[in-house]
């Protein structure tokens, strides 16, 4: 019987599956004891809504998919009947669609917690880079999400930002033509799209899969960016986080629902009830609001090349963070004055995006480069210089010094904590 | 066991003899790069444009029902076509810039075909981000150069289709195309 898992659960029938394949015992010791901080505010939500987010959209699109046709003659009557004549079709196509700017709500508070906490830092850097990796897949799959309704604004969003491939010297019209199949945005491209959105979402839950292991691996971040010193300094995932994941999980669900049953046109163009017309560009095309702030970057700069590349430089700024931020100290509660600067650079995300949302014209044209420029300014130089003059505030000496006075006495559960000062 | 391992991987570390089994890796992974790009390449040129879309590539337009001063939009390749018809005073205006003062340098007899001066044909795209320019019909908005304006991003081109404002950074291109006659011409 060697190799066996000796099991201790009690039931039979699971301790029989759990000695050939341990899956009890795993999610036992990572979600049912695991030992997490226990000073998370609700910011540390976010991490498990978003989860909740991709599952939801995986089952409405699944469901979706079987009643929607992509085809360039059909693909915009068929969402028509999903809306009309399938039974609840109205409702799911409104979850699946504010259900992406809920998901990109929820990621970019996910991804500001990282910011403001410092969640990137010593051992956290591939933790973090795997999150990046998650927000371009998503940002690729609710892109080419978008194209399918097969309206003018996908029309011609598709057209522009396929276009922006063009901007690649030598090769850049190969490879839009590629990535078309065609001359210009068509059949074969709607098909294509359709086929890569069903596929990135299991995609997307892989790397997910990778970021939630990479996490356990190295314990969560928390409010006071210091590490965990021991058992004294943490709760076990459950009951404890899961009631607070579930409380914040009722919120995000009221929004939600806020928004499908009341407003479920807040985030759409009134342009994409019109069928695609490869003949009439819309007076105005504007993408999602989620990409809004790049899309601003992007028409910043006068040159079409330096426009594309600054833009997907913004996101590949990103990546190298942990090693542009020079500061040891992780949590902005002790770097007043790089919490300032934080603030700045939510200020300029926040005016990119709404410079994207306007014309190129006159005050916007001028605001969206100063903006620009900040945020390239904020993580290529202030980061690297500031992390070397600023003087932090004294860290704690550990989490539950800071959180119970007299330091916090052994588990509730009476796990073997010793007195902190023997740690 | 053991030791013939060890053997080989004495042998294999570099060094002045290179042993018959970095030769036996060197081709073996040279043949598994090979393979997977031979594989790789169909599935990848599967995504470039079938045939059936290449051999709708050319189309014949008649001439004749366009009003001089007004053009029309064909639909080749699954893009707008321009073909307009320009009045005297329209051909003179674009044969007159001077080459300095354009974005794209580019002498309006490079852009028609010799002796079909008042037929300007050009491929309807703004050279920005794709966008589709106003001006085919005289009621439209056509800039201050009287060509073709963008509504997206405000470029504007002049009678021979050449960008003269910004950000659109190049000439509405030429598409191929011949006169079959005086009033038809084949595009593609």
């Amino acid at each position: 019987m060697v190799g066996l898992h000796k099991s201790e659960f009690a039931n039979p029938v699971i301790n029989w599956i759990d000695t050939r394949l341990p899956i009890f015992t795993m999610m036992q010791k990572e979600y049912g004891v695991f030992p997490t901080p226990k000073n998370f505010n609700y910011f540390w939500n976010f991490g498990a809504l978003a989860m909740v987010n991709l599952v939801i959209m995986i089952v409405t699109g699944i469901v979706l998919a079987m009643n929607y046709k992509p085809d360039a003659a059909l693909a915009f009557d068929s969402v028509q009947r999903i809306m009309r004549d399938v039974n609840f079709g109205w409702m799911i196509r409104y979850v699946h669609a504010n259900g992406a700017s809920m998901f990109f709500i929820v990621t970019y508070i996910h991804l500001f917690r990282g910011l403001y906490y410092g969640s990137y830092k010593m051992p956290r850097e591939l933790l973090w880079m795997i999150g990046v990796v998650i927000l371009l897949l998503m940002m690729a799959t609710a892109f080419m999400g978008y194209v399918l309704p097969w309206g003018q604004m996908s029309y011609w969003g598709a057209t522009v930002i396929t276009n922006l491939f063009s901007a690649i010297p030598v090769v850049g019209n190969s490879i839009v033509t590629w990535l078309w199949g065609g001359f210009a945005v068509g059949d074969a491209t709607l098909n294509r799209f359709f086929s890569l959105h069903y596929l990135l979402p299991f995609v997307l839950v892989g790397v997910v899969f990778l970021h939630v292991a990479a996490l356990h691996i190295t314990g969560s971040n928390n409010p006071l960016g210091i590490e965990v010193k021991g058992p004294q300094d943490t709760l076990p995932f459950h009951p404890y986080y899961t009631v607070k994941d579930s409380v914040g999980i009722c919120v995000f669900l009221l929004v939600f629902a806020v928004l499908v049953f009341f407003v479920p046109n807040f985030f759409s163009s009134p342009d994409n009830f019109i069928p695609a017309n490869p003949l009439a560009t819309p007076a105005e095309i504007v993408p999602e609001w989620y990409f809004l702030p790049f899309y601003a970057i992007l028409r910043s700069v006068p040159n079409k090349l330096g426009g594309v590349m600054m833009m997907f430089g913004s996101i590949a700024v990103l990546f190298v963070l942990p090693w542009l931020d020079t500061s040891k100290v992780r949590s902005c509660k002790f770097r007043p004055v790089y919490r300032q600067f934080l603030f700045l650079l939510v200020i300029a995300v926040i005016t990119l995006g709404t410079v994207g949302a306007h014309r190129p014209e006159g005050i916007w044209v001028y605001l969206g480069r100063v903006a620009t420029l900040y945020y390239f300014l904020h993580f290529l130089v202030i980061l690297p210089v500031l992390g070397k003059l600023e003087r932090t505030l004294p860290l704690p000496e550990s989490i539950s010094r800071k959180v119970l006075p007299g330091g916090g006495g052994p588990l509730p559960g009476g796990a073997a904590a010793k007195p902190m000062e023997k740690m | 066991m053991a030791d013939t391992m060890t053997v080989n991987g004495a042998h294999g570390a570099g060094g002045p003899g290179a042993t018959k089994r970095d030769f036996l890796k060197l081709v073996a992974s040279a043949g598994a790069v090979i393979g997977v790009g031979a594989i790789a390449w169909p599935l990848i040129d599967s995504m470039n444009p079938s045939a059936d879309v290449l051999a709708l590539s050319s189309v014949e337009v008649d001439l004749t029902p366009i009003a001089e001063g007004s053009g029309i939009t064909v639909l080749w390749r699954g893009k707008p076509i321009f073909v307009r018809h320009r009045t005297a005073k329209e051909i003179k205006e674009a044969e007159d810039v001077k080459l300095s003062a354009l974005i794209e340098p580019q002498a309006d007899s490079a852009r028609v075909k010799a002796g079909h001066a008042q037929w300007i044909v050009v491929i309807g795209i703004c050279t920005h981000l794709g966008c589709i320019p106003l001006g085919n019909k005289p009621t439209d908005p056509r800039g201050d150069y009287g060509g073709w304006f963008c509504p997206c991003h405000g470029s504007q081109y002049d009678t021979s289709g050449r960008v003269r404002h910004g950000p659109a950074p190049l000439n509405l291109n030429l598409p191929d195309y011949a006169f079959e006659s005086n009033t038809k011409i084949k595009i593609g």
